[in-house]
């Protein structure tokens, strides 16, 4: 037999675990497509979506990239806005009792209701998807950074008084680094309604993206397509959150999620 | 330099309000190393934090050179109980905070900053993150920290109540050549009676809860210590004396 050096192998099986899932669970479904012949147009085998997929991959890619382009639009805009959001409300109690129950009440309405009217506000273009991810993402992104930013450990507060640094300095200093652990929880919530929010826009009036691809697809009884579009919005969902995640580590040198991590890169498995 | 007369502390409502603090009066002299002594939750880090100007007085008056204290005072350096180092910098920056946040330049305390934690035994870890430290290394790191400015005044709550004996002991020893070091004047809260008695030029012992001043007691040592100190007569009868009153006030049985 051959000598796999232990630590490749012990990386390579807890990587493979959950691809391992994912393949059990397209062996299932091909065979249960075959076994009970099902229709097409109801079920496509796993294969039949391949085949899809292969049939116009530069096509299929131009319209991921599309909607990749409007989930990024608007999870940026939720990140720089949501986090300006929670600071002002955190710094300034006032602007919390004024603001935060109205911000709450705007966030209680459904999105895809508003996305007809921002139709006609911003016209057919990019503007009113990448508004409706903005919405559906910021939420998650102020909420997780006001508690964050609040998560001091008085001891820290104390200190920061006895030293009497500025408001900005202690926000800057302190404060922020306090609420990263919290902000990348709420960005990958965040960066997954995003990716919705896009869906919802270009099911909602577009001519490109994946929704318009589901949405034109459904209307030609398409089944295939439509899971191929249904396929790749999932691999990118996954994509997106991974990358959050590891700028999460280069952000974080210091934190005990990452230093595991290296920990074991080093030392390798027990 | 410190002066405290009738000093009440009642935290809460007026109906169910506690009080921590039952008229202290204390004064403390420039250069003095004064340690407050007493059974937990007896209202001493109260105290302190009162000098500190993180906490206000119920009623009583404060004044340190004369003034009344209205917030954190002038060339104050501070040490907690839990190390509050900040995770994200390194040990450096760390102890550059106090530059940092009085809006000097960083570089000129770097020197500074780099010679105390020598002095500490922690040349090799100025770049390191406070998590891979030992809690008695992170100590030693916020010790740095509070002395970095050259304060006047130092006061530390219980900076060793979380570590264990052996390292507590190479602690003290750090500390009191660092206030040796330079003249300041030092608050330092404790529970342990030997620590309180070595490190101390004075210690005052407090009733437990609400707090009042039970005595207070010249330690007649000679000003250089060295731990072997602790074997002497001299030691034995002072600390005797303290666990004495302790009895007294029903604290320890034997």
């Amino acid at each position: 037999m051959i000598e796999i050096p232990a630590a490749l192998w012990s990386s390579f099986r807890r990587s493979s675990i959950p691809l391992l899932g994912a393949l059990a669970f397209l062996v299932i479904w091909e065979i249960a497509c075959r076994l009970f012949s099902i229709r097409p147009i109801l079920l496509p085998s796993p294969l039949m979506v391949l085949h899809e997929l292969a049939a116009s991959p530069a096509w299929f890619a131009e319209q991921t990239i599309y909607t990749v382009g409007i989930t990024l639009a608007g999870f940026a805009a939720a990140v720089v806005f949501g986090v300006l959001f929670a600071i002002l409300i955190v710094e300034w109690k006032l602007l919390e009792r004024l603001l935060f129950p109205l911000f709450v009440g705007l966030n209680s309405v459904p999105k895809v209701a508003l996305a007809p009217l921002f139709i006609i506000w911003f016209g057919v273009g990019d503007t009113p998807k990448v508004a409706i991810a903005f919405l559906i993402a910021v939420f998650a992104v102020v909420i997780d950074t006001a508690l964050g930013l609040r998560s001091v450990p008085p001891d820290t507060i104390d200190l920061a008084r006895t030293l009497r640094g500025s408001r900005l300095k202690v926000l800057l200093r302190v404060k922020l680094f306090c609420a990263m652990p919290h902000l990348f929880a709420g960005l990958k919530v965040a960066m997954s309604l995003a990716l919705v929010g896009a869906i919802v826009g270009e099911f909602v009036s577009s001519q490109r993206g994946l929704g318009y691809v589901i949405l034109s697809a459904q209307g030609m009884f398409d089944t295939p397509r439509v899971f191929a579009a249904i396929a790749i919005l999932a691999v990118v969902g996954v994509a997106l959150i991974a990358a959050v995640t590891v700028i999460e580590r280069l952000a974080m040198p210091w934190h005990h999620s990452t230093e595991r991590h290296e920990h074991w890169r080093i030392t390798g498995p027990k | 330099m410190i002066r405290a007369s009738q000093v009440v502390k009642r935290f809460g409502s007026s109906d169910k309000s506690v009080t921590a603090l039952d008229g202290i009066s204390i004064d403390i002299e420039e250069g003095e190393f004064v340690s407050l002594l007493g059974p937990s939750g007896c209202g001493k880090s109260t105290f302190l934090r009162c000098l500190a100007g993180i906490e206000t007085a119920t009623t009583g008056s404060l004044l340190i050179d004369g003034k009344p204290i209205d917030g954190p005072p002038d060339r104050l350096g501070m040490a907690f109980q839990r190390d509050a180092l900040l995770d994200w910098f390194d040990v450096l920056e760390n102890v550059l905070l106090p530059a940092d946040f009085g809006g000097k330049r960083k570089r000129d305390y770097e020197p500074r900053a780099r010679e105390l934690l020598a002095m500490v035994g922690l040349k090799g870890f100025v770049n390191a993150y406070p998590r891979a430290l030992s809690g008695g290394m992170r100590q030693r790191v916020a010790m740095c920290r509070s002395l970095l400015l050259d304060p006047r005044l130092i006061l530390m709550d219980e900076p060793f109540g979380a570590l264990d004996a052996l390292t507590r002991d190479q602690l003290n020893v750090d500390l009191h050549h660092l206030t040796q070091q330079r003249r300041m004047t030092a608050v330092f809260v404790t529970h342990s009676i030997s620590e309180a008695v070595f490190l101390s030029t004075r210690v005052i012992v407090f009733s437990p809860r609400p707090g009042r001043v039970v005595a207070d007691i010249r330690i007649g040592l000679p000003r250089e210590r060295r731990l072997a100190v602790r074997e002497s007569k001299e030691f034995g009868d002072y600390t005797r004396h303290i666990r004495g009153l302790f009895e007294k006030m029903g604290l320890i049985h034997d």
